[in-house]
């Protein structure tokens, strides 16, 4: 059983020590001079922010790094997100789902905190779209 | 006399539900407040015995409907002592003022000058601010003080002779900040101005006497104090709303149409176009008994007591940092940030114990960002609530600490 549907579930447990861990320390931080892709995506329900860049090499992520603010979940899922994708074609990162980014978050997110958990996805998919309009 | 807490919280069904297996503790009442069995009651016992349309059938199930639905406009009436046909049923304070912004735009012209405050909710900001656009009036913003009270030289310098209208919140559903209305709209009415009060944190919390702060309109919502969602109350003058265009036009709010012409029905009828919220209107009618059987007047008190019990609580957590002005100027909201910890998280941790708080910029993103922050948790009370449930509050929010250490 997942630990957020557990009934004797205390509260710490939703913030797992991954998800604490990339919160504080988060990888790919920064912003990628010359970037190929740079998209910003805000939840204006809670003011979080996240900005990703990508910078592409034969049609795949070379780099990506992002930078924002918010809370533990928005930042944290960003910061699994980079890592994720980084390597990976446009075609293979555009698949990646909600439920993709709930599978690294390693919890139950209900409708509202999805918000925050695919708000660097989100910004992801927006700054390919724009460049593949370009 | 204080209230009888324990009594008041058996009439609230809700309250014996549990979240994440502890009980509810609810402390988002300035978002919504929760209903009691006497408003449930009477509009299900509206759609079980008495369910028709109002102002049309010549039956005896539509005369019941509509005495039912008039009865509630004359206790809201009574509640902010203003005359029965000075009260209009909208769907909440956002739609109140929205028919205000659209009403009175005829009246506002070029360079105008329309004046709200910094902490103002969105809801009485959008409407206007759009309005101005279209009309190419100005806004003007009232500053706030460093402790979440309205600068009064700010007051003086930002309402003039070139204002038509003045609208501020009574209570800030962020800093719990009590204005003085009655000041300011002394000052409006000086300069020529209309007076609006944006009352949706003051109605349910405190006794409001439109004819004693004399202003010109007040809107408020149903559902914040102890009533139904979909149903808000426009207050206007009456020698004012009869001046002013309908805001929604069709069925009811005419007296007489014709293929090229109508004539508009009488106040309130005049703004209330279309089939009524009705089992809405008379559900709202048993919150505003249920509010005069306990009295608004010590609501209030213990009120006050819960906010200062809480802010007192919190302070005490050297993590917190608490907006808003002390306790004599705040009513029922106590909004903050843990330090280190983004208020969703808070408010995430608080969920996982039963807590009910709200976290975001509560739909006052401007006044954030005079404040300098992005976000803030916020705790806000009611009748029902408990000593013992601000204590939880407490031990929940050491629990975020300790979460995010």
């Amino acid at each position: 059983m997942k630990e957020s549907l557990d009934p004797d579930y205390t509260g710490e447990g939703m913030y797992r020590e991954n998800i604490i861990d990339h919160y504080k320390n988060p990888h790919n931080r920064g912003a990628i001079k010359n970037a190929d892709i740079k998209h910003t995506e805000n939840n204006p329900l809670c003011g979080d922010v996240v900005t990703v860049s990508l910078k592409l090499s034969a049609g795949r992520a070379e780099d990506i790094k992002f930078q924002g603010h918010g809370c533990a979940i928005s930042q944290a899922a960003a910061s699994m997100l980079t890592d994720e994708i980084k390597g990976k074609t446009l075609e293979e990162i555009k698949k990646t789902s909600r439920e993709d980014i709930v599978n690294m978050l390693g919890i139950e997110i209900g409708p509202v905190r999805t918000k925050c958990a695919v708000l660097g996805l989100v910004a992801v998919k927006e700054g390919i779209k724009e460049f593949e309009n370009k | 006399m204080a209230l009888n807490v324990k009594k008041i919280r058996e009439d609230f069904p809700i309250l014996k539900v549990k979240v994440h297996g502890k009980p509810l503790v609810y402390l988002d009442n300035a978002a919504t407040s929760q209903k009691p069995k006497q408003v449930i009651g009477a509009m299900s016992y509206y759609y079980e015995n008495y369910n028709a349309n109002t102002h049309r059938g010549i039956h005896k199930l539509g005369e019941e409907a509509t005495e039912a639905y008039e009865k509630s406009h004359e206790k809201l009436a009574g509640f902010i002592n203003a005359d029965q046909d000075e009260i209009i049923f909208t769907k909440n304070t956002t739609e109140s003022i929205n028919l205000l912004a659209y009403s009175l735009s005829n009246e506002i012209k070029k360079d105008d000058e329309i004046v709200l405050t910094q902490m103002e909710h969105h809801s009485n900001l959008v409407a206007w601010q759009q309005m101005a656009k279209k009309r190419k009036a100005k806004l003007k913003f009232i500053e706030i003080n460093k402790d979440g009270t309205l600068n009064e030289e700010s007051v003086r310098k930002s309402i003039t002779k070139k204002a038509k209208i003045v609208s501020i919140a009574h209570v800030s559903n962020m800093l719990g900040t009590v204005n003085d209305v009655n000041k300011i709209c002394k000052i409006a009415h000086d300069n020529d101005s209309l007076f609006v009060v944006d009352a949706a944190q003051s109605v349910p919390h405190m006794k409001v006497d439109i004819k004693k702060i004399n202003c010109d309109f007040l809107a408020f919502s149903g559902h914040k104090m102890l009533g139904p969602t979909g149903i808000g109350v426009l207050y206007g003058k009456k020698h004012l709303l009869e001046k002013m265009e309908p805001f929604l036009y069709g069925g009811h709010m005419i007296k007489e149409v014709k293929f090229n012409g109508s004539k508009w029905n009488y106040l309130p009828w005049k703004f209330e176009a279309g089939t009524a919220n009705i089992a809405e209107g008379i559900g709202l009618g048993a919150a505003v008994d249920y509010l005069n059987k306990i009295g608004i007047d010590k609501i209030k008190s213990y009120d006050k007591e819960l906010t200062e019990y809480a802010m007192k609580k919190l302070e005490d957590i050297k993590e917190v940092e608490i907006y808003g002005p002390d306790i004599r100027n705040r009513i029922s909201v106590v909004s903050f940030n843990v330090k280190n910890v983004h208020a969703h998280d808070t408010s995430a941790v608080l969920d996982r114990e039963g807590i009910a708080i709200r976290a975001g910029h509560h739909c006052t993103m401007p006044l954030h960002s005079v404040l300098g922050i992005i976000a803030s948790a916020r705790a806000s009370f009611y009748l029902y609530n408990t000593k013992e449930e601000v204590d939880k509050l407490a031990e929940g929010i050491k629990k975020a600490v300790k979460v995010f250490k």
